[in-house]
């Protein structure tokens, strides 16, 4: 005796499975759209830049001439305020979930900490871009300089990679902390020999990620004070410079019909910097992730 | 017990968890160069009571221990002992092994390095696999990852990586507990060679291993009002065949537990 009569059970169990259809195909739908969006996004990208992509596009200043337009100050520029970013916001984040995780783990400071930096990473750019303008640029007589840019966009990412470094701390099997305690190791020992290189591929993944959200960002530059035509390299860090996404924004505002092509060619020239950056980090994280495994 | 020379004792030795008492008053004597062994039913303390021998409790911070434990006389928790030097005395091996992630030979000489250790790390590896009877089975693959090794194995390496750094006791809590029979076996042998050496306490679910193993067993229990007591303490043989306590004879025999 069943609990439903076997009539009623096809009756359902037909619905269920229809159900069950439903809910794949929707998936699949999500996964349709996001995609094709993107993939119609980059082939109109490829069909309208990819042919103003050349040496002297690369190797060019920004002009007043869309055929004679370079981005090399704004490349360049993008590529010494991230690393810069992805530096300091790599070391001030890691230390400060190692604190947050490690040290004071259970306090009620760590556990407001760890909420408000939750929160700041929802905080809209632009504010940081105006307290990099206070801080770095007035208060620290940084100027608008690449330094100051950087350091802005290390404090945009940090609760990112606070976030992604305390979930990877926290991830680290407690038998792991356990055996080295068991052998004589101090605190400090564990966090070193075995916590960090534990946490080391999630740090990545964070880092990856922080990188990733500073080379798209143009507000809080903007907001900075960084420059919009620079027909110069930055060749101190203290040099005022441009960015990648500033320079496309502004070839984007521009009416003539050439400079849309020449901004879809900087937007290739941004994604492929992405990727070989995303690319590198990946690398780097599987290498530490396979060793032992 | 005739046997006089103890290198730990236990004196009303309680812990707490927050508010909850995990361990009650237990007064428990570890004879040098012998295995003695802490048997009792699930949730009865045993392991936080083997935890106490090394300070493992203080990683925890709800944890709080009450009494002395004398370690040659030391008592472990006096003001000026850092829990860092009783652990390197005290080595400890876990329910389930954890190699680190790290090659076999990493894995033992980890515990001389970290203490500072100057010499021939080389023969100190060689020695502690030797002795922990994993030395024929590993000796070509230094190298490679000890989670390569199967769980005996694993077993085998963690002890290795314990004896590394030569402690006088070693704490054994339900060792063989994620091993099959003939690795419990190996483990078991390995033990009783140890015990010339070393004085081991070793937790166990297992009633017939601690009467294979061990010289002396302590039987914990848990009742409503009380966690974590001792009912009866004594030589193996004796405990198993003629225990005093009526509780230890329901329990040995399998009427509850």
């Amino acid at each position: 005796m069943a609990v439903i009569s076997q009539t009623e059970f096809q009756q359902r169990r037909a619905r269920r499975k229809w159900l069950g259809r439903v809910f794949h195909g929707l998936c699949l739908l999500s996964v349709v759209i996001a995609l094709g969006s993107l993939a119609v996004l980059l082939v109109y990208l490829l069909v309208q830049g990819v042919t103003r992509i050349d040496w002297s596009f690369l190797t060019s200043f920004a002009s007043r001439h869309p055929d004679q337009a370079g981005i090399k100050a704004a490349m360049l520029g993008s590529i010494y305020v991230v690393i810069i970013a992805g530096a300091v916001a790599f070391t001030l984040g890691v230390a400060t979930a190692l604190y947050l995780e490690e040290y004071a783990a259970r306090s009620r400071f760590a556990r407001i900490a760890k909420i408000n930096i939750a929160n700041l990473a929802g905080v809209p750019s632009i504010v940081y871009g105006l307290l990099g303008l206070q801080i770095f640029v007035h208060s620290l007589h940084l100027g608008n300089s690449v330094l100051a840019g950087g350091f802005t966009l290390a404090l945009l990412v940090l609760p990112i990679v606070i976030v992604a470094a305390g979930e990877a701390v926290r991830s680290v099997p407690p038998s792991l902390r356990e055996g080295s305690y068991a052998l004589g190791a101090t605190r400090w020992q564990v966090i070193w020999h075995m916590v960090i290189p534990q946490a080391f591929p999630g740090i990545l993944t964070g880092v990856i990620l922080a990188v990733s959200r500073a080379i798209g960002e143009t507000a809080p530059l903007i907001a900075m004070g960084a420059l919009t035509f620079v027909p110069f390299t930055p060749d101190s860090p203290l040099s005022r410079f441009t960015v990648l996404p500033i320079q496309i924004f502004n070839w984007t505002s521009r009416p003539q019909a050439g400079f849309h092509e020449v901004a879809a060619a900087g937007i290739i020239v941004l994604l492929v910097i992405l990727l070989v950056m995303n690319a590198g980090a990946v690398i780097l994280r599987n290498r530490f992730q396979n060793k032992w495994e | 017990m005739q046997d006089q020379d103890f290198i730990l004792q236990s004196r009303g030795l309680s812990v707490y968890y927050d508010s909850t008492k995990a361990v009650t008053d237990v007064d428990l004597d570890v004879a040098r160069n012998r295995i003695t062994s802490i048997i009792g039913p699930s949730g009865c303390g045993k392991s936080t009571l083997l935890r106490c021998f090394n300070r493992m409790n203080d990683l925890i911070p709800s944890a709080r221990v009450e009494g002395q434990v004398l370690f040659d006389g030391l008592d472990l928790y006096g003001h000026d002992v850092d829990p860092t030097e009783i652990r390197y005395e005290i080595g400890m091996v876990f329910q389930r092994p954890n190699p680190f992630p790290k090659s076999i030979y990493d894995n033992v000489a980890f515990g001389p390095r970290i203490n500072g250790f100057q010499g021939d790390i080389d023969e100190i590896v060689e020695r502690s696999l030797v002795r922990a009877a994993l030395w024929d089975e590993v000796k070509d693959r230094l190298k490679s990852s000890a989670l390569s090794l199967s769980g005996g194995q694993q077993q085998r390496l963690c002890i290795a990586r314990a004896l590394a750094v030569e402690p006088r006791v070693i704490l054994m809590d339900e060792p063989c507990s994620a091993l099959d029979p003939i690795a419990t076996l190996a483990i078991e042998e390995l033990m009783r060679e140890l015990s010339e050496d070393y004085s081991i306490i070793i937790v166990t679910h297992n009633m017939q291993q601690a009467a294979r193993v061990s010289h002396y067993t302590a039987f914990l229990m848990v009742e409503e009002a009380r966690i974590g007591f001792l009912v009866e303490f004594g030589e193996s043989r004796q405990l198993f065949t003629n225990p005093k306590d009526e509780r230890t004879e329901a329990y040995i025999t399998g009427r509850f537990g």
